[in-house]
């Protein structure tokens, strides 16, 4: 019998806990898959944040540190100077990267850290009970925006992936969704090409992958894609916005 | 070896380096500020790596990834960056992550000043983060005792997987003595065999961590750090004393308050007036046995601090009710005088306090 699919050896036997129809498991499977496809397992050391991905240690199949929440960067950057041919990434959810650790990825960005983060925007808090997130869309209802979120009282979201781009050391930034089969392929192809830039020692890379938080956004996995679709996308432009090798 | 002339501050690089340290990753702050400055020339020079952080926060959080893929790694700061890397310091302790941390303390609380302080007692001493966690935590009261407890520190925080701190104050950072670099005594160690270092596919994967969700798993993980402390209490505790049997009066002081002591002891000898003294050097676990030497002749303890009298909670600990315990002190940067713990000497042995 010819083997058309197998779980990658870079996710270790532990069933997800994530709810039923969520991405982060999709995001999961293709950072696995890109680290064994590379050749890196082995060499790899990832660092889960605090947000639904904190048990991402349990998950993949090689060495791992869970840092406080937001400090997933600075903990990288530790590993990553005291150990400077491992391949060390984080896996950091929007309030984890975007709230109370925005210094530390921006300075890890700044410093051109070798190091690669996958960031997760669902646009909201999704472990702690739905919370607004700083890349909850205008007008969307969370648990601490019941009236939906108001530009005037908190500001309009950030947008990470063009942010981070306008930083130097930043060699790969790109925006991705996982929404359809064809957009996987491609958010694949980018998380690829992060961990290349820094295997190639070019400097810090980040793919920022737009998820989906069917619980906590109150639909079902399918509307919960086409919400995604429809309300993030305009906001949150997929797209490359660096590369190294095109010196954008 | 012979001696070398050092300011305190780059004698805690130097020490570091001498015990081993290849990472330092540190934020700026008076009266420390020349450690990251001794160490960003320094350290590349012996082969390891120095990163000036964006934050207190962020430098901890890099001890803790290099201490945790098993490097020696150290941080330091004075106490408003010690209160930033708290954070970072319960984590370590929770993943059980060896790291050194230097803690050149100022007045506070808040912005406080830039002067010698001592008023970071409470927060060295009772975990500082949150949870049940101890770190150990040397107060040395001169360089020579700054640099041998450093290179101590290194080898105690591998030993026992632990964070370590060493609390000195701005005083100690700040002036110059004569020192020797002792060549450090070979400790056998166990392994890093947990640190994440890349599994090379050829074992199951080390995870650094401090999260247990289960209740009860959280409870076996957090008895184990317990039978660690007791351990650390049973073995670690270190102090000087001298003078107990026959004193009159006992002083307790750590750092540079226990220098001005001794010198109020010689003027109340002087006086006639018999006195002994407990100097901490681990401030946690705290000498508390110590207190039982004391003689019948003590009519008191002063307990002599740059605080409002942090200390006093563990004296009065350590005598048990036994004898009276007195606090003499100063904040905000002040540095406590012989004239004024010699008056109060003078009361305690005239029954006049
Ligand atoms: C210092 C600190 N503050 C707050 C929390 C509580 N907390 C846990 S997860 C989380 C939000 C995570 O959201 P996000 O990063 O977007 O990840 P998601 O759960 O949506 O995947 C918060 C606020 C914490 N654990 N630590
Ligand atoms: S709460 Fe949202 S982000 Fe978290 S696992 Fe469930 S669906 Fe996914």
């Amino acid at each position: 019998m010819t083997i058309v699919y197998e779980k990658s050896k870079g996710l270790t036997d532990v069933p997800f806990h994530y709810c039923p129809g969520c991405t982060h498991g999709v995001i999961h499977k293709l950072v696995a898959e890109t680290l064994v496809e590379l050749g890196v397992l082995g060499e790899a050391i990832g660092v889960a944040p605090v947000g639904c991905s904190v048990l991402a240690y349990n998950y993949f199949n090689c060495d791992m540190q869970e840092a406080a929440h937001g400090r997933a960067p600075a903990v990288a950057t530790g590993i990553k100077r005291a150990l400077p041919d491992k391949v060390v990434f984080t896996y950091q959810g929007d309030g984890d990267l975007a709230s109370i650790g925005s210094a530390e990825i921006v300075h890890a960005a700044h410093r051109a850290e070798k190091i690669t983060t996958i960031f997760v925007n669902n646009a909201i808090y999704g472990m702690t009970g739905g919370q607004m997130a700083p890349t909850t869309l205008v007008g969307q209802k969370t648990t601490t925006s019941p009236l939906g979120r108001d530009e005037d009282l908190c500001g309009r979201p950030i947008r990470i992936a063009e942010m981070l781009a306008t930083i130097n050391g930043a060699k790969f930034v790109e925006r991705v969704s996982v929404d359809t089969p064809a957009n996987v392929r491609k958010a694949k192809k980018a998380i690829k090409r992060a961990f290349e830039c820094q295997i190639k020692g070019e400097g810090f890379a980040i793919v920022e992958v737009l998820s989906s938080c069917p619980t906590n956004w109150g639909l079902t996995p399918v509307k919960a894609l086409d919400w995604l679709r429809d309300n993030m996308i305009p906001y949150y432009p997929l797209g490359n916005f660096r590369d190294f090798e095109e010196g954008k | 070896m012979s001696k070398v002339l050092m300011k305190g501050n780059e004698a805690v690089g130097a020490a570091a380096i001498k015990a081993g340290c290849k990472y330092f990753f540190g934020y700026p702050i008076t009266p420390s500020s020349e450690i990251p400055e001794y160490m960003s020339k320094a350290l590349p020079e012996a082969g390891g790596v120095f990163l000036q952080a964006e934050s207190e926060i962020a430098a901890i959080n890099m001890v803790y990834g290099a201490g945790g893929a098993g490097a020696r790694c150290m941080t330091a700061s004075s106490s408003p960056g010690i209160s930033l890397k708290q954070e970072g310091i319960t984590y370590a302790a929770g993943a059980e992550i060896p790291c050194v941390i230097v803690n050149m303390m100022r007045g506070g609380p808040g912005l406080g000043s830039i002067q010698p302080g001592q008023a970071d007692y409470f927060q060295s001493t009772r975990g500082g983060g949150n949870g049940d966690y101890r770190t150990l935590c040397y107060a040395p009261a001169s360089i020579q005792e700054i640099v041998d407890l450093i290179i101590m520190g290194f080898d105690k925080a591998d030993y026992y997987r632990n964070p370590v701190l060493i609390c000195a104050d701005g005083m100690i950072g700040q002036i110059m003595e004569a020192v020797e670099f002792k060549e450090p005594k070979k400790v056998d160690l166990p392994p890093k065999e947990w640190a994440t270092t890349g599994t090379k596919e050829e074992r199951k994967p080390n995870i650094i961590n401090s999260l247990y969700l289960q209740a009860e798993a959280l409870q076996i993980h957090n008895s184990n750090l317990e039978k660690k402390y007791k351990l650390m209490e049973e073995n670690e505790v270190m102090y000087e004393a001298y003078g107990l049997e026959e004193a009159e009066v006992v002083l307790v002081a750590y750092g540079t308050t226990s220098r001005i002591v001794k010198t109020a002891m010689k003027q109340a000898e002087q006086k006639g007036i018999k006195v002994g003294i407990i100097r901490p050097i681990t401030l946690w676990p705290f000498p508390y046995d110590v207190f039982n030497t004391i003689g019948n002749n003590a009519k008191g303890i002063l307990t002599v601090e740059m605080s409002a009298g942090q200390m006093v909670d563990d004296v009065k600990i350590g005598i048990a009710g036994k004898l009276p315990v007195y606090f003499n002190g100063t904040q905000g940067g002040m540095v406590p005088t012989p004239a004024s713990i010699l008056a109060d000497i003078e009361k305690i042995a005239g029954g006049t306090k």
